[in-house]
């Protein structure tokens, strides 16, 4: 079994660590890059194959050369076996389909050809959810999307995918593919191990895991254009055929809640508080 | 055969009863699983605790883990005393010579901290015979096939098929239960112990004891403290922190609706325990857990097919008056049962293990520490109701208290005489009378102040870690006439209570009052005590669910 996940860097978007300036812009000097958070569903699924179905993991990435630390997070956070960063200035501001073209090139190039290659659920930033899908057009491979659990006949050349339809937990349907297969992890995928072997082999491999986690400049192998033979037209912004027109800022919503802050230990102005509750309190 | 996943030995559980297992099953070259239902070895283990090493057993836990003293264990207990304590006067009794018969050493310990050392002990040696150690799996009972016990089921996992499955699941062993090895029945052969971990640097302790960092010491408590309550109390010194806990016999816990916090916080309050508490009592947490008698609850055949019951388990827990020994017994029985599946296996029949490890348990002098032939003649006599009225009255008369008065320096030697302590009798007269007799005639008055206040039961709970899961006990029948006595018994309830596990209420019924029992297991500590005193199906929570001990 040959796994690979597609990862992306991007914007750390969580409150303390975001920048924006005063347009609303965000400031991308001042905002971390990291790992992008749907793509931890990807990583554990292809965890799963490799504890319960051996083989290797190579996570995948597109981007300048500090996304080497991106791959690091993926590793380092759930698991790796090698990591690839595809790299070169001729690559930069591509849109999805661009970028769809570099990386299914990319996963062409791979010494051995993989059976499965998972993506998360679109990125934190772009928020589109093609890039996935269109690498899976580019390797004119099927398509599973939104899977949330996950097994892998070997032997028939099969997965058996749960899957939820039109993204909503409320209607799950179980398919079959046939590999080599692109699989879209969703955000409620939950890897099982129902086997002790798989449970001492997932402990061992974390553990192993943290300290390859520590040498991974000696995991990574970076490609350029050249590398992957690929025309400098058909990439990066000149293969984007988006074109973005503008941006505008969503306005936020005003409150029209009043709010007033009482000091909890302070309890003479807690009794108006404690008389508006208590109807509540009995059930009134 | 259904094919099941298969280990040659399955250790449920990774204390020292399953540690010990499983590492000689290992060094016998024995593929091994050992399965703990903690997050982390320990983190659901509770002892008094101190671990011995007795010259006379066959193993002992340094001797299967080199470094475990200077790695796992808190201090060694070089100096002993028991207190019998009557209101504030207190006589006080070195028990080093009892202590000493047949100890190797002794050594006071945190059970997360030992028990998680010895994990990784255990999973590099299993390890190495293609299995290992796995936390967070709940083993729920055994794998059968046409009736015969084959294997384990568990929540997390398929089920396991094994050659041996070694129960080492501790004192409320579902799989002992299964096996129909065990049960919850009897309250009189169970002690309940309730346990504070109080906070204290090295200096303090050494300066307030005055012993060395490489000293420690232990101490007994009996008497009239305890409010007639059966049972007694212990302090322990641990690196940087005491150990100071109650254990009473669970029938007399539940007869005198006795609330285990309170007999706990009597000892912590007493005026004997301010020269050690000092006015700055930070407890770092409290715990509780249920204790086998072995004299009536260990196991005389532990096993059942491939099944092999040690520890807790199988009741071999030894309570005799001053001598609380558990830990040890564990060990010996865990490294036995690995040598008799090893012996049965070289022999081409591996399926008699379980008849070799009782042999071993007899021929080893297990069984009778568990089970004292001393005791069962003589101390049982002493559990005759009119016979122990009888010894009670004499002991309070003007006669008992001239013989003990005459007698003290006999009285001192029978507490350090091993023979005599085992054949102590379960009965009020050793625990309470006696004891409350010898403060009074012999003792002298403790003046210090003490300025303990234990936290409340809310607070107690409030630190404590749990991750909640499904409730994991159902009460069977609510009627307070049933399962009442679950309201004052278990350690996280009490009467007037809201926020414990059990409480009671009367509730109008079509124009008739009934009184009724309510249970919520979320600050369930796990120790079994409801599954004897109330009528319930109980089981452990699911893997890694439940309270975390971080001290235990």
């Amino acid at each position: 079994m040959h796994t690979v996940v597609l990862t992306k860097g991007v914007p750390d978007f969580r409150e303390g660590q975001v920048s924006f300036d005063e347009d609303g812009h965000l400031e991308r000097g001042k905002t971390p890059t990291v790992m992008n958070p749907n793509d931890k569903h990807a990583l554990r699924a292809a965890f799963q194959t490799r504890v319960r179905n051996g083989g290797h993991v190579s996570l995948m990435s597109m981007g300048p050369p500090g996304y080497q630390e991106v791959l690091q997070e993926g590793m380092r956070d759930v698991y790796a076996d090698d990591l690839y960063l595809l790299s070169d200035r001729e690559m930069g501001a591509a849109d999805t389909w661009a970028t769809a073209m570099t990386v299914a090139t990319g996963i062409q190039n791979l010494e051995t050809q993989p059976d499965l290659v998972f993506a998360g659920f679109k990125t934190a930033d772009g928020e589109t959810g093609h890039t996935g899908p269109q690498t899976a057009y580019c390797l004119d491979w099927p398509l599973v999307t939104h899977v949330v659990s996950l097994d892998i006949d070997e032997e028939a050349g099969l997965l058996r995918a749960k899957r939820l339809v039109d993204g909503d937990v409320s209607e799950i349907e179980t398919v079959e593919a046939p590999m080599p297969c692109f699989v879209v992890a969703d955000p409620e995928f939950e890897p099982t191990y129902r086997k002790a072997s798989h449970r001492l082999e997932h402990k061992q491999l974390r553990e192993e895991t943290q300290e390859r986690a520590e040498n991974y400049e000696d995991l990574v192998t970076v490609w350029d254009h050249e590398d992957l033979n690929l025309d400098p037209d058909y990439i990066g912004l000149d293969g984007s055929p988006t074109i973005v027109a503008g941006v505008d800022p969503i306005p936020k919503a005003p409150s029209e809640r009043e709010a007033t802050v009482v000091d909890g230990d302070d309890s003479a102005a807690m009794e108006p508080i404690l008389d508006e509750l208590t109807p509540y309190a009995a059930g009134d | 055969m259904t094919d099941h996943e298969h280990y040659e030995a399955v250790v449920v559980g990774c204390g020292p009863g399953g540690a010990a297992a499983a590492a000689n099953l290992a060094r016998n070259g024995v593929e091994t699983l050992v399965l703990e239902r903690g997050v982390d070895a320990g983190s659901k283990n509770v002892s008094g605790g101190l671990i011995y090493a007795e010259e006379s057993a066959p193993y002992t836990i340094d001797g299967l883990f080199p470094e475990f003293r200077e790695e796992a264990t808190e201090r060694p207990v070089t100096e002993n005393y028991i207190h019998n304590v009557a209101g504030d006067t207190v006589k006080t009794f070195d028990i080093g010579d009892l202590h000493h018969h047949d100890t190797a050493w002794a050594d006071s310990v945190l059970r997360r901290r030992m028990d998680s050392w010895l994990a990784d002990r255990v999973h590099e040696l299993t390890h190495e015979t293609g299995g290992g150690l796995l936390t967070e799996v709940h083993v729920t009972g055994l794998l059968r096939e046409k009736g015969e016990i084959v294997g384990v089921t568990c929540e997390e996992l398929d089920p396991i098929a094994a050659d041996i499955v070694v129960a080492a699941d501790g004192v409320n062993s579902e799989l002992a239960r299964d096996a129909g090895l065990m049960d919850w029945e009897d309250p009189d052969e169970w002690f309940q112990g309730v346990k504070a971990v109080a906070e204290m640097d090295p200096d303090t302790i050494d300066e307030r004891f005055d012993i060395d960092d490489d000293e420690g010491e232990a101490h007994l408590f009996s008497g009239d403290l305890f409010d007639g309550v059966r049972g007694g109390g212990f302090l322990y010194t641990n690196e940087a922190s005491l150990s100071i806990g109650t254990v009473f016999h669970l029938d007399s816990i539940a007869e005198e609706r006795a609330e285990p916090q309170e007999l706990l916080d009597g000892l912590l309050t007493h005026p004997l325990m301010a020269q050690w508490l000092g006015e700055d009592y930070h407890e770092l947490e409290y715990s509780a857990k249920l204790v086998p008698d072995s004299k009536k609850a260990a196991l005389t055949a532990p096993h059942e097919d491939r099944l092999v019951v040690v520890g807790d388990a199988a009741g071999q827990m030894q309570a005799q008056g001053p001598i609380i020994k558990g830990m040890n017994h564990a060990v010996t029985a865990g490294a036995l049962a690995a040598e008799a599946f090893a012996d049965a296996r070289s022999r081409g029949d591996p399926h008699r293990a379980g008849e070799f490890y009782e042999q071993k348990l007899h021929d080893e002098g297990v069984m009778d520490k568990l089970r004292p032939t001393s005791y069962s003649v003589v101390g049982k006599l002493g559990e005759i109701g009119p016979i122990d009225g009888v010894a009670n009255a004499v002991a309070e008369s003007a006669v008992g208290r001239f013989g003990v008065r005459a007698a003290e320096g006999l009285v001192e030697r029978a507490y350090n005489s091993p023979m005599l302590v085992s054949m102590i009798p379960d009965t009020k007269l050793p625990y309470v009378t006696l004891p409350t007799v010898i403060g009074e005639e012999l003792g002298e008055v403790v003046t210090d102040e003490n300025h303990v206040q234990p936290p409340e039961l809310d607070d107690r709970i409030g630190d404590l870690t749990y991750d909640v899961g499904d409730p994991h006990i159902e009460l069977v029948d609510n009627s307070f006439e049933a399962s009442g006595t679950a309201v004052t018994a278990c350690p996280v309830s009490a009467t007037d209570f809201g926020g414990g596990c059990y409480r009671d209420e009367m509730v109008q019924t079509n124009g008739h009052e009934e009184h009724l029992v309510s249970l919520d297991t979320q600050p369930c500590v796990e120790c079994g005590t409801c599954a004897v005193v109330a009528d319930t199906e109980w089981e452990h929570p699911a893997g890694g669910k439940g309270v975390e001990f971080e001290q235990g």
